[in-house]
């Protein structure tokens, strides 16, 4: 029989994280085998090496990298950890590809509660499960109270590019469609509920989902015809839109009456004076597609659950300005600017 | 969305716009100024001037607080917020406006000014009972909307026995200021506009009432309509501007009726006549001094005055010399006769105050509106 390197268990209930669990000796030790590799679980980090050696398939890597600092940690439809599988799963999918291993650096403020850390470690290990990718290495740092705002994660995902596959934003052609996968605004409307001084009661709940599956089906039925996928993240769909429009060298025209936005949402940017085409994302995709492959490429989205109310926003167009332009249901024509300044901070 | 989308109709706005179109005379100019920011804003985010009449012309006012504080007062809140004891607690649009060293209360910030961004009065209270040894001070701004929250501050400090709450009152009216651009006293940035009526204030006017505005449509012969803020709204007070304009009548009416009475509330005018006082004049970006446009703490309040308690004065600064801001402020200009307007001043980084609100004339034009530039410079 081995001998435990440990007297007693972590006190998950009532305990806190303290500057030992950074230390580098036997209570960290602890805090990742008791709690970290119990809600990853896997056969990389169950070697418990300083890095994980895997197998690729054919085709070309894909690796991507994000910091999360999402305040309040927990919010309606996740926690910073979900997030973090979801959002870091999303930037390897937008490429195309498949994703399949992660990493996660926990960076502790000293006094953060065990339960807290176990709840969002488990709902990391459930996102990663679900989606079907690892997490296999990682690192644990713990800085004294104040100095972190509870917890920052940082990630980084690799995935395979199958060959041939090349997305990028150059390849947009005037007359290719913008299809998008569903509502917008869902991920800020469900922060902001939740921020102390803006508080207000709804039923909205962040759209955090890993996008690799709905991504596979639409690269299956367009291929190639698919120009360029982007998840409107920090700063919505305006901002994506306007970052494609100075990569390729278009400008973009939307149908407002086309682009979906709940109710909910909507009555919040409202009463915030914000506009939902600003507003953050995390579960939902914007496809630039060949006009004759995008019914087909729209069919495959609604398919999918995530994709269900996927819709052809618009168009892009001939311009020298690249404007993203708007025809307003009111009947007027707008800009659809970058956000300026900064709305609403920390909200990824 | 219920109860906004009844006032962004498609099919109503384009009745409303064939009924402007048909009455307003086509040999006619019409030249109506929205005084708030909020129209202004609500023109570009809607793209009002698309189903106007070409000669119904809207000219952008100075009813955005933000826009036409001048440097002078926010460099005295940066001197504010840099003294150690100090937590300036403040509207989010005041952030960005550039102060005259080009510094800013977001650059203070950065720097390790203890500013906090608050959506009401009573977070400032909430942070002073958390906080009882930092001087707790509220950037207040507004016209007359967002004076009465100020004065339930006040008298909700003084009730809690709060010694470390001050405000620097920044309030300002509205009346004072129309009274100012119709007397077209210039005292800098030259030129004076024709105008023939007033797209008048929604939110402020449900406080004030309309009839603070009946001596002044008396006085300059200018018909005023309080319109609402949706899209529709505008559209019908715009043709009930018509209508007078064109009937030589120069009455106040009241689009807004669903807001506003004629008396307006009057248990908010008493609270703020309890707490504030006119002062004799303030400055205004654009418009410079303008007579009793402006509100201050009453002697009764001094301990909770800011700019008693940390005796700051204020030293009035020239606004950068190439900048519009003043003309287009009174309507004399428009964003694109600016030469610095979309070239070294953007809403990322502003130079006068018009581009800094969301509300500000130059910013609701560059970010909603300047796909129509190349058109607007050969107009």
């Amino acid at each position: 029989m081995r001998a435990t390197a440990y007297q007693r268990k972590i006190d998950i209930k009532n305990g806190r994280v303290d500057l030992s669990h950074g230390a580098g000796g036997r209570a960290m030790a602890q805090l990742i085998s008791g709690l970290f590799h119990e809600a990853f679980g896997n056969e990389w980090l169950a070697r418990v090496n300083d890095q994980a050696a895997f197998h690729v398939g054919a085709g070309r890597m894909v690796m991507t990298t994000d910091g999360y600092v999402v305040s309040p940690l927990f919010f309606p439809g996740g926690n910073i950890g979900s997030l973090a599988v979801h959002g870091t799963i999303n930037d390897v999918a937008m490429g195309g590809a498949r994703p399949l291993y992660l990493s996660a650096t926990f960076i502790i403020e000293e006094g953060f509660r065990f339960s807290d850390l176990k709840t969002i470690a488990d709902s990391m290990g459930e996102a990663a499960r679900t989606a079907g990718v690892y997490i296999i290495t990682g690192d644990t740092k713990v800085v004294e109270r104040g100095k972190a705002d509870g917890l920052f994660i940082s990630m980084t995902g690799v995935g395979v590019l199958a060959d041939g596959l090349d997305l990028s934003a150059e390849k947009a052609r005037v007359g290719d469609r913008v299809l998008v996968s569903g509502s917008l605004g869902d991920h800020g409307a469900a922060i902001m509920s939740r921020r102390q001084n803006l508080a207000y009661e709804t039923e909205i709940v962040s759209d955090s989902a890993a996008l690799h599956d709905l991504v596979a089906l639409m690269v299956a039925v367009g291929g190639s015809s698919i120009r360029v996928m982007r998840d409107p993240t920090r700063g919505g769909l305006a901002a994506m839109l306007n970052e494609i429009a100075h990569q390729s060298g278009l400008g973009f025209r939307l149908q407002e009456e086309a682009i979906p936005v709940k109710p909910a949402v909507a009555a919040a940017c409202e009463l915030f004076g914000l506009d939902p085409l600003h507003v953050a994302n995390e579960g939902k995709l914007v496809a630039i597609v060949a006009p004759d492959m995008a019914n087909a490429v729209l069919a495959a989205m609604r398919a999918h659950p995530l994709g269900r109310d996927a819709a052809d926003i618009g168009e892009a167009v001939t311009d020298n300005h690249q404007f993203v332009q708007l025809s307003t249901s009111f009947g007027g024509v707008r800009i659809v600017d970058w956000l300026w300044g900064e709305q609403l901070p920390r909200i990824c | 969305m219920k109860y906004a989308d009844e006032f962004r109709d498609k099919t109503i706005a384009q009745g409303l716009a064939r009924a402007i179109a048909a009455e307003a005379e086509s040999q006619r100019e019409y030249r109506f100024m929205e005084f708030c920011g909020g129209h202004t804003h609500a023109i570009s985010r809607y793209g009002l001037e698309d189903i106007l009449p070409a000669n119904v012309r809207m000219i952008h006012g100075p009813g955005c607080p933000v826009c036409v504080l001048p440097a002078s007062r926010i460099d005295m809140a940066i001197r504010l917020a840099e003294r150690p004891e100090v937590t300036l607690c403040i509207y989010g649009d005041v952030m960005r406006v550039p102060g005259s060293q080009g510094k800013s209360l977001l650059s203070a910030k950065a720097y390790g000014a203890d500013i906090r961004m608050v959506y009401s009065t009573l977070d400032a209270i909430r942070i002073a009972e958390q906080a009882p040894n930092r001087e707790v001070v509220f950037f207040a701004i507004g016209f007359e909307t967002t004076a009465p929250p100020t004065a339930v501050m006040i008298r909700l400090a003084e009730k809690k026995w709060l010694k470390n709450v001050s405000v620097f009152c920044n309030h300002l009216l509205t009346p004072a200021a129309m009274h100012s651009i119709l007397e077209g006293q210039d005292i800098h940035n030259g030129g004076r506009i024709e105008i023939d009526g007033f797209l008048g204030p929604a939110h402020v006017s449900t406080i004030i009432g309309t009839k603070p505005y009946e001596v002044l449509a008396e006085k300059f012969g200018k018909p005023i309509v309080i319109g609402g803020f949706e899209p529709l709204d505008m559209m019908q007070a715009i043709l009930m501007l018509v209508r007078q304009a064109n009937e030589s009548r120069y009455e106040v009416e009241n689009q807004y009726s669903r807001g506003v009475t004629r008396e307006g509330n009057r248990r908010a005018q008493e609270e703020v006549s309890d707490i504030f006082e006119l002062r004799d004049r303030f400055e205004w970006r654009g418009l410079g001094l303008v007579p009793h446009s402006g509100l201050k703490l009453k002697q009764a309040y001094a301990q909770f005055d800011a700019e008693m308690r940390f005796a700051m004065h204020e030293v009035r600064v020239a606004d950068n010399p190439a900048c519009e801001c003043g003309a287009i402020l009174r309507g004399v200009k428009r964003p694109v006769d600016c030469k610095l307007f979309g070239t070294v001043c953007t809403p990322e980084i502003p130079i006068g105050s018009c581009m800094v609100s969301s509300e500000g004339a130059c910013a609701a034009h560059w970010t909603y509106g300047r796909f129509r530039d190349d058109q607007l410079r050969r107009a």
